[in-house]
C-alpha cells in the first residue's frame, strides 16, 4: 500500500455489505485537536456528520430505486461513450470532458434533492449532472454538436449547459468560478425563504482556487444553505492531487471556516445517497454549509486530447475492474433477483435511447448566423 | 553583453538556421533563458511534469530541475501574485497562464500590483515578469478558450503587450520580454502554433517548416520590443495586423492581388508608431484587422492614432475588420471569425473610395 497511487485508488470501496473501510473509520479519531479536549463540542460538530455517515454508510434502496440508479448511471456511461465517438468523427468540436467513472456521484447526490426546489451548479464536466436530472438526452447531445435544438441553442457547447426548469445553473468553463455563484444561489434560497439548498460541485483541482475559500467563509458566516461537493477524481488534467495540494484530504478544508466535512466513497451510489441524506438534512435544518469530498475516478482522459502519460494503464484498469460504480449495482441487482435477460433488456433500451440522441444531434440544423447577435444583452443591438 | 539584435525586418538566415514551429521556437527561447540566467523561473499549471498543454515547456523540467520549472495549483490569482513578489525580490519569473481566458482571476494582481509597482515605489521596486499565455480563436474553443483580451492590457499603463506571429519572432521577442525590466504579457496566437493558418479554414494548414519565417537561428538573439515588421511592402494600402491575422491578411491580399503594405505590429505596447505613420502617409489608406471584439478593441486606438497623425494623407476613412461585439460562439465559428470574406469586402470598399 506504499505506492503513491492517487487517493481514489488507495481507497477502494468496501465490498457490498462489508464493514466500512478501516481507514475511513479511524479518520476522525486520528485528528485530535491540538491543545483542546478531543471531545470538545466544537470539534464534534465538525465531525458529527461524518460520524453519522459512518454509522450508516449505505442507503437502503428499494428494488425500484436501485434499478433507477442503475439505469441513470448506465445512461450517463453510454451517453458519454457515444459523445466520445461523435467527437472522434468530428461532429463535436473543441473541448469535451466525459464523466465516465464518476456516474455514482451525480446520481447519488441529485436523487436526494427536492425537485423543482433545490439548485445545482457545476463545472465543465457537466453532461452527467444534466442526465442525472432526467433531462432529455437529445437536447444535451445537440448542444455538444452545437445545433439550434441544443439545450442552450448551440451557444454553450459541452461546458456550458443550463436548465431553468430543473434549476440547473450550469456548466461553467472557468475552473472554480461556479463556487461563488453557488454561494449566491444559496443566499437567494435563504432570502426567499423557499427552503431550498444549493449543491455546488467542483473538482480537486478547482479546490485550489482562492475564490472557493472566500465562498466558504461567506457561506459559514451567513449560514447559507449550501452543500459544497468536491469531486476528487485524483487528477486535475495531468496533475495528481498530491502534486498540487498541501491538504489532500479535501473534506477537511472547511474546518478553518467551521464547515463540517464528509469523506465519501463516490464509487458506490448507495454510499453517496446515504451521505447526501445526512448532509442535506443538516443544511435544511438551518445549520449552515456542509463540505462533502466524493472520492471518485475518471476513466477517460481529462478532455478528448489527453495523452494520459501521468498515470499507468494498470491504475485505470484496476479501478474499472474492482471499483466500477455500475458493475457494483449490477451485481447487487442480480443478487436481488434480476435475471440476466432483464438486465440485458435495460442495456438495450439505453443504447437505443442514446442512439436516438446521437441521430437527433447529428441531423438537427445549425443555428442561424443571426443568432450570433442574440442573447448578448437584453436588447438586440 | 553584445547581444545580436535583428532590427531588420527579414529574419536573419545564417548557416545554422533551422526550421522550427512556433512551439519549438518558444521552447527554445525558454531553454536559452533558463540556461543564461539563474533568476529565470518558469511556473504554471501543468508546465513541469507534463510539459504544458501545448507542449511549450516540454522537457524543461527534466533539463533544469524542479526548482526552475515547476507546476502550480490551479490558482491564477496566486500564480501571478507570487510572480510579482518574486520579481520584486530580483527574480525573473515566467508564469504561464494556460489559456488567456483564464487570466482574469489574476487580473487584479496584474493591474493593481505588477503594472503599478514601479510607479508607486518611484522606481525602487519592479516586476520583471513575462506572463506567457496562448490566446485567440479558430480552434472551436468557444467562449472560454478563444478570447483575445489584449486590449484589456494595453489599456493599463505599466504593462507591455507582445504578440508574435512567426517562430522566428516568437523566439526573439520572448527573449526580449524575459530580459525586459517591466511586466510583459506575451500572448501566443495558438491557432498558428503548428502552422500559419490563413483563414481559409476548408484548406489544410501548411506546416511551419514550409514557411519562410520558420527559419530560426540557433542560440540567443533578440527582437526589440516596439519594432514592427513589414511583412510585405506595397503602395496601395496599409494593413495593420498582429498574431494570427498577419497570415490571414497576407493570404487575402495575395489572393486578390492587392498591392498592400502589411505591417505586423509585434508589440502593441510599446507601439512602433513611426512605422505605422510612414506607411500610411505613403499609401493613404489604412485597414486594421484583429480577432478581438470591436468596441474599445486595440483597433480603435490604432484608428485614432492614424487619424490624428495621418489625416491629411488619407484618401479613405480608416476601416476595421474585427470580431463581433459578442462572446465567442461555440457553433458558427467561421461566421464569427474575421476571415477572408470580410477582409476582402473591406479591402474592396477602402480601395473604391
Ligand atoms: C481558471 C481556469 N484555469 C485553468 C483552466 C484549465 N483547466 C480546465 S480543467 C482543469 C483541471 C481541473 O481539474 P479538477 O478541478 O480536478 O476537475 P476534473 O477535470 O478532474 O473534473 C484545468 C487546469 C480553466 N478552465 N480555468
Ligand atoms: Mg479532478
Amino acid at each position: 500500500m506504499a505506492k503513491p497511487a492517487p487517493k481514489a485508488a488507495s481507497k477502494p470501496a468496501p465490498k457490498t455489505a462489508a464493514k466500512p473501510a478501516p481507514k475511513a473509520a479511524s479518520k476522525p479519531a486520528a485528528k485530535p485537536a491540538r491543545g483542546k479536549s478531543v471531545e470538545s463540542d466544537e470539534d464534534f460538530a465538525l465531525r458529527s456528520l461524518q460520524m453519522a455517515h459512518e454509522d450508516n454508510k449505505r442507503f437502503d434502496a428499494s428494488d425500484e430505486q436501485l434499478l433507477h440508479f442503475y439505469e441513470q448511471m448506465l445512461l450517463i456511461r453510454r451517453f458519454e461513450e457515444r459523445a466520445g465517438q461523435l467527437y472522434g468523427l468530428g461532429l463535436i468540436g473543441g473541448f469535451c470532458h466525459l464523466y465516465i467513472g464518476q456516474e455514482a456521484v451525480a446520481v447519488g447526490l441529485q436523487s436526494a434533492l427536492t425537485e423543482g426546489l433545490d439548485s445545482v451548479i457545476t463545472g465543465y464536466r457537466d453532461h452527467g449532472h444534466m442526465l442525472a436530472y432526467g433531462i432529455d438526452p437529445n437536447v444535451i447531445m445537440a448542444e455538444l454538436t452545437g445545433r439550434q435544438a441544443g439545450i442552450s441553442k448551440g451557444k454553450g457547447g459541452s461546458m456550458h449547459m443550463f436548465s431553468t426548469e430543473h434549476r440547473f445553473y450550469g456548466g461553467h468553463g472557468i475552473v472554480g468560478a461556479q463556487v461563488p455563484l453557488g454561494g449566491g444561489l444559496a443566499l437567494a434560497h435563504k432570502y426567499r425563504e423557499d427552503g431550498g439548498l444549493c449543491l455546488a460541485y467542483f473538482g480537486d483541482g478547482a479546490a485550489n482556487q482562492g475564490q472557493v475559500y472566500e465562498t466558504f467563509n461567506m457561506a459559514a458566516l451567513w449560514n447559507l444553505p449550501i452543500v459544497f461537493v468536491i469531486e476528487n477524481n485524483g487528477y486535475a488534467m495531468g496533475t495528481a492531487v498530491k502534486r498540487s495540494s498541501a491538504e489532500t484530504e479535501f473534506y477537511r478544508r472547511g474546518t478553518a471556516f467551521r464547515i463540517p466535512g464528509m469523506d465519501v466513497n463516490g464509487m458506490d451510489v448507495l454510499e453517496v445517497r446515504a451521505a447526501a441524506e445526512i448532509a442535506f438534512a443538516h443544511v435544511r435544518e438551518g445549520k449552515g454549509p456542509v463540505l462533502m469530498e466524493l472520492n471518485t475516478y475518471r476513466y477517460r482522459g481529462h478532455s478528448m486530447s489527453d495523452p494520459g502519460k501521468y498515470r499507468t494503464r494498470e491504475e485505470v484498469q484496476d479501478q474499472r475492474e474492482h471499483n466500477d460504480p455500475i458493475e457494483r449495482i449490477k451485481k447487487e441487482l442480480a443478487e436481488r433477483g434480476k435475471t440476466e435477460d432483464e438486465i440485458k433488456a435495460i442495456d438495450k433500451a439505453i443504447r437505443a435511447r442514446v442512439a436516438e440522441a446521437a441521430d437527433f444531434a447529428e441531423n438537427s440544423p445549425e443555428p442561424d448566423p443571426a443568432e450570433l447577435y442574440t442573447d448578448v444583452l437584453v436588447e438586440s443591438y | 553583453m553584445s547581444a545580436p539584435e535583428t532590427t531588420n525586418d527579414a529574419p536573419v538566415v545564417t548557416e545554422d538556421t533551422r526550421r522550427l514551429n512556433m512551439i519549438e521556437a518558444i521552447n527554445e527561447a525558454l531553454a536559452i533563458m533558463l540556461e543564461r540566467d539563474p533568476d529565470v523561473i518558469i511556473l504554471g499549471e501543468d508546465v513541469g511534469y507534463f510539459g504544458g498543454v501545448f507542449r511549450a515547456t516540454a522537457g524543461l523540467q527534466e533539463k533544469f530541475g524542479k526548482t526552475r520549472v515547476f507546476d502550480t495549483p490551479i490558482s491564477e490569482c496566486g500564480i501571478i501574485g507570487v510572480a510579482v513578489g518574486m520579481g520584486a525580490y530580483g527574480l525573473r519569473p515566467v508564469p504561464e497562464i494556460q489559456f488567456a481566458d483564464y487570466i482574469y482571476p489574476g487580473l487584479d494582481q496584474l493591474v493593481s500590483e505588477a503594472a503599478r509597482l514601479r510607479y508607486r515605489s518611484a522606481g525602487e521596486f519592479i516586476a520583471p515578469m513575462t506572463v506567457r499565455s496562448p490566446f485567440g480563436g479558430g480552434i472551436f474553443g468557444g467562449q472560454t478558450h478563444s478570447q483575445s483580451p489584449e486590449a484589456l492590457f494595453t489599456h493599463v499603463s505599466g504593462i507591455k503587450t507582445v504578440i508574435p506571429s512567426t517562430p522566428h519572432d516568437a523566439k526573439g521577442l520572448l527573449i526580449s520580454a524575459i530580459e525586459d525590466n517591466d511586466p510583459v504579457i506575451f500572448f501566443e496566437p495558438k491557432r498558428i502554433y503548428n502552422g500559419p493558418f490563413t483563414g481559409f479554414y476548408d484548406k489544410p494548414v501548411e506546416p511551419w517548416k514550409k514557411h519562410r519565417d520558420s527559419q530560426v537561428p540557433e542560440g540567443y538573439y533578440k527582437i526589440p520590443l516596439g519594432k514592427a515588421r513589414t511583412v510585405r511592402e506595397g503602395e496601395a494600402l496599409t494593413v495593420l495586423v498582429y498574431g494570427t491575422m498577419v497570415h490571414v491578411a497576407e493570404a487575402v491580399c495575395e489572393a486578390r492581388g492587392v498591392d498592400a503594405e502589411i505591417i505586423d505590429l509585434r508589440t502593441l505596447v510599446p507601439l512602433d508608431i513611426e512605422a505605422i505613420e510612414t506607411s500610411v502617409k505613403k499609401t493613404g489608406r489604412c485597414l486594421i484587422i484583429h480577432e478581438a471584439t470591436r468596441t474599445s478593441g486595440f483597433g480603435a486606438e490604432l484608428s485614432a492614432l492614424v487619424t490624428e497623425r495621418c489625416f491629411y494623407h488619407l484618401e479613405a476613412p480608416v476601416d476595421r475588420v474585427t470580431g463581433f461585439d459578442t462572446p465567442y460562439p461555440h457553433s458558427l465559428e467561421w461566421a464569427y471569425f474575421p476571415g477572408p470574406v470580410r477582409i476582402g469586402e473591406a479591402i474592396d470598399k477602402i480601395m473604391s473610395e
